[in-house]
């Protein structure tokens, strides 16, 4: 008792001694479990690697939750430095200036060696201003891909290693699965607003926005309800109907994962960052990995897909030793090593090409089929206006919107036009409420 | 009386005694209410960098604005059929226990535990039983040659919440029934019995209006309930889908403010929410506690 006490009390000493001659700076994030157990190991080996700072992370919940909480201490002027925001949050964050330090700007104030072209530019198009000045720092990004079991294709006398190209090879497998009874769906899908709109656009090189996505400023409008986006949705109703598609829920969609682990549905779209779960889960089968299907009459269709995942961002209101140690940190995040440990670990992508060449020389996409699909497929053709991203205000709720109608489009309210059309309406109602409030 | 009054001298002790309750309803009610209330007034980004005065625009985008009234109308149907649903089955079983003489006790006891679940808790239990995929029941239906899924079918999903905050409530109920019950003379449905009334008629007649100011009594308890503590069961079942049809005033004060981040409206939503909730106490003690008949 009296030792373990006493050994406490020196570490407290030793802590405190070293805590005046570091800076410590707040991470919050928004990674549970192993993600943020490995987190926590990427920043206990920057800690130990050098003495002047420390960066001390704090898991805060959920992306959403993550986010009200770093707005909230903002407001209440308690930020952390660094707070990690998912992807749709980005316009939000982009537009509050005064809140945020622009990392560009970081780097360049506190000296800090920076080459925003060492970052891809799939990953990093997303996060730059009109100027192409990055505003953020990536750190977990990843794509949907497609995932589809191999015993299933093999039992109704398809080829195990060949996944669907396009939507009409999706249709016409599912209904060779089903016919042959080796399962009762043929496929599911997570993020029906990130997948199967989102992406979906900029795999077809549709617009989903006006003025480049929303890049372009705050009075942009939604245009999802293109003839692309209506076929698909279109037959996304009708595969429901006769069983070539299960939903999966709004959201994330929490019941799709289930539906794949347990081969009730033959192939499955999700993150590229879901790869360890399902690995973990399909334990009674072997699972191939594909690139998004797309429609093959639809002009420069595949482009590119986009991302998602979320980046790291430098609020305002600290001091410039604070700073220098965040900017210290992003150049260890961002290195090689540690990039390529993460990217592997997790199946987000590699988000500099150094970290992708790393992996190659390791052997790991070689050891590891399929690995590489994500980035082949972000990286596919040169992003246009129409597939670098989108940036709209208030996108967590349009999000929402994008669910409601794809529900009311599924139970059968509404047909795919009106479904679409509504979410351009009430879309662009939030979208104007974000513009007057930010201007 | 007159001379067993206590006086006090000092004129400051009385204000003195009550200063912890009024300070705390000053810090824990007042303050943030008056927050709520000029916020409602005010548009501002996420950040409060941006803060502009819009007077009652937030009021009248809210009621031009489909979702809201849509929430309004959810709000009346899921409060008015938990209502029903608890409180019919929480009489039912409470006439039960009431005729009962050496079991009663144990009843009691057991029907008072799922009082003790927390809302979240008792959502969580009832999506695991009803998931499409996973769950037993719609494995059951599907038996019987009905689909359920309450992530696509807006009835299916309205059932399920109110199954589950129902659930709960019962207890609460229950345990107010059967306390109700007791308090009846029972020389009165003896005498009743006498006249001729059968148990049918005797309910009717009897029973039931002397029961009538528990029952008006934990209506408005369980319309509060469902108002304001169903947040966990929404948030655990459906997160007020499909298609925002179970998204009640209170799931969408949620929802606006901590995860659209829009904080004008959302405080908008919550003066709305306190004033309804001041009318539901009026109602109960002017005017239910006056015509009930005790």
């Amino acid at each position: 008792m009296i030792r373990t006490f006493s050994v406490s009390a020196l570490a407290l000493v030793a802590s405190l001694t070293a805590a005046q001659a570091q800076t410590e700076i707040q991470w919050w994030h928004a990674m549970g479990g192993e993600l943020g157990q490995k987190l926590e190991e990427i920043v206990a080996s920057y800690n130990a690697s050098q003495s002047d700072y420390k960066v001390v992370p704090t898991y805060k919940g959920s992306y959403s939750e993550t986010m009200t909480s770093a707005i909230a201490a903002f407001r209440a002027k308690e930020q952390p430095t660094i707070v990690q925001v998912f992807e749709v949050g980005t316009g939000t964050m982009m537009a509050a200036e005064g809140a945020v330090y622009p990392v560009y700007q970081m780097m360049k104030d506190t000296g800090q060696a920076f080459d925003p072209k060492a970052f891809l530019p799939a990953v990093v198009g997303y996060y730059t201003d009109t100027n192409g000045n990055m505003l953020s720092m990536p750190f977990n990004s990843s794509t949907p891909i497609l995932y589809y079991n191999k015993d299933v294709f093999e039992k109704a006398g398809l080829d195990p290693n060949t996944a669907p190209k396009t939507w009409e090879d999706v249709e016409a497998f599912s209904t060779k699965i089903m016919d042959s009874g080796a399962a009762n769906c043929g496929f599911t899908t997570g993020w029906i607003s990130w997948v199967q709109l989102e992406n979906f656009s900029a795999w077809h090189n549709q617009p989903i926005g006006t003025k480049e996505n929303g890049f372009g400023g705050l009075d942009a409008e939604l245009t999802v309800n293109g003839p692309a986006q209506v076929k698909h949705w279109e037959n996304l109703a009708k595969w429901q109907k006769n069983g070539v598609f299960q939903y999966g829920g709004p959201g994330g969609g929490d019941d799709a994962a289930p539906k794949f682990y347990a081969q009730e549905c033959a192939m499955y779209m999700n993150s590229s960052a879901s790869r360890a779960g399902v690995m973990a889960n399909a334990k009674e089968f072997d699972v191939g990995f594909g690139m998004l299907p797309y429609y093959a009459d639809v002009d420069g269709a595949p482009q590119n897909s986009i991302i998602g995942g979320a980046t790291l961002w430098v609020l305002q209101g600290h001091d410039s030793d604070e700073y220098k140690a965040a900017a210290n940190f992003f150049s260890y995040l961002s290195s090689a090593e540690v990039q390529a440990d993460w990217h592997q670990f997790s199946g987000y992508l590699p988000i500099t090409s150094a970290a992708y060449e790393l992996g190659k020389e390791q052997g790991y996409y070689e050891a590891n089929p399929g690995s590489d699909v994500a980035i082949k497929q972000i990286t596919l053709n040169a992003p246009t206006a129409n597939s670098k991203g989108l940036r709209f205000g208030n996108y967590v709720q349009i999000r929402g919107i994008i669910d409601e109608e794809f529900q009311a489009l599924l139970a059968g309210d509404v047909d795919a036009k009106t479904a679409l059309d509504q979410v351009d309406a009430r879309g662009n109602e939030l979208l104007r409420q974000f513009e007057a409030a930010n201007d | 009386m007159q001379n067993k009054r206590a006086i006090f001298g000092a004129k400051g002790l009385p204000y003195l005694l009550l200063a912890p309750q009024l300070i705390i309803t000053a810090i824990f009610f007042l303050w943030p209410a008056g927050q709520a209330i000029w916020q409602s007034f005010l548009r501002e980004d996420a950040f409060g960098i941006k803060t502009t005065f819009v007077a009652l625009e937030n009021y009248r985008y809210l009621f031009h604005d489909p979702s809201y009234l849509n929430s309004l109308k959810v709000t009346v149907v899921f409060a008015l059929s938990t209502a029903a649903l608890s409180m019919g089955a929480a009489l039912i079983l409470a006439l039960a226990v009431d005729r009962m003489l050496r079991s009663a006790r144990l009843y009691s006891t057991l029907l008072i535990w799922p009082y003790a679940v927390a809302p979240a808790i008792a959502g969580v239990l009832w999506w695991f039983m009803f998931n499409p995929t996973i769950g037993i029941l719609p494995y059951l239906l599907e038996a019987v040659g009905y689909k359920w899924n309450h992530a696509l079918d807006r009835g299916n999903a309205m059932t399920l919440v109110v199954i589950a905050s129902a659930w709960k409530q019962i207890s609460y109920n229950f345990l107010f029934f059967v306390a109700g019950l007791q308090a009846i003379p029972g020389s009165l449905r003896e005498a009743a019995a006498i006249d001729g009334a059968g148990p049918v008629r005797r309910f009717w007649t009897i029973t039931l209006p002397l029961l009538s100011p528990t029952t008006f009594f934990l209506l408005v308890v369980t319309i509060v309930y469902t108002m304001f503590d169903t947040f966990g069961v929404i948030d655990a079942i459906t997160e007020g889908g499909p298609a925002q049809s179970t998204n009640i005033l209170v799931y969408k004060v949620y929802q606006d403010g901590f995860v659209g981040l829009n904080l004008g409206s959302s405080a908008a939503q919550s003066v709305v929410l306190m004033g309804i909730v001041i009318l539901l106490t009026v109602i109960q003690f002017r005017f239910v506690e006056r015509r009930v008949n005790y």
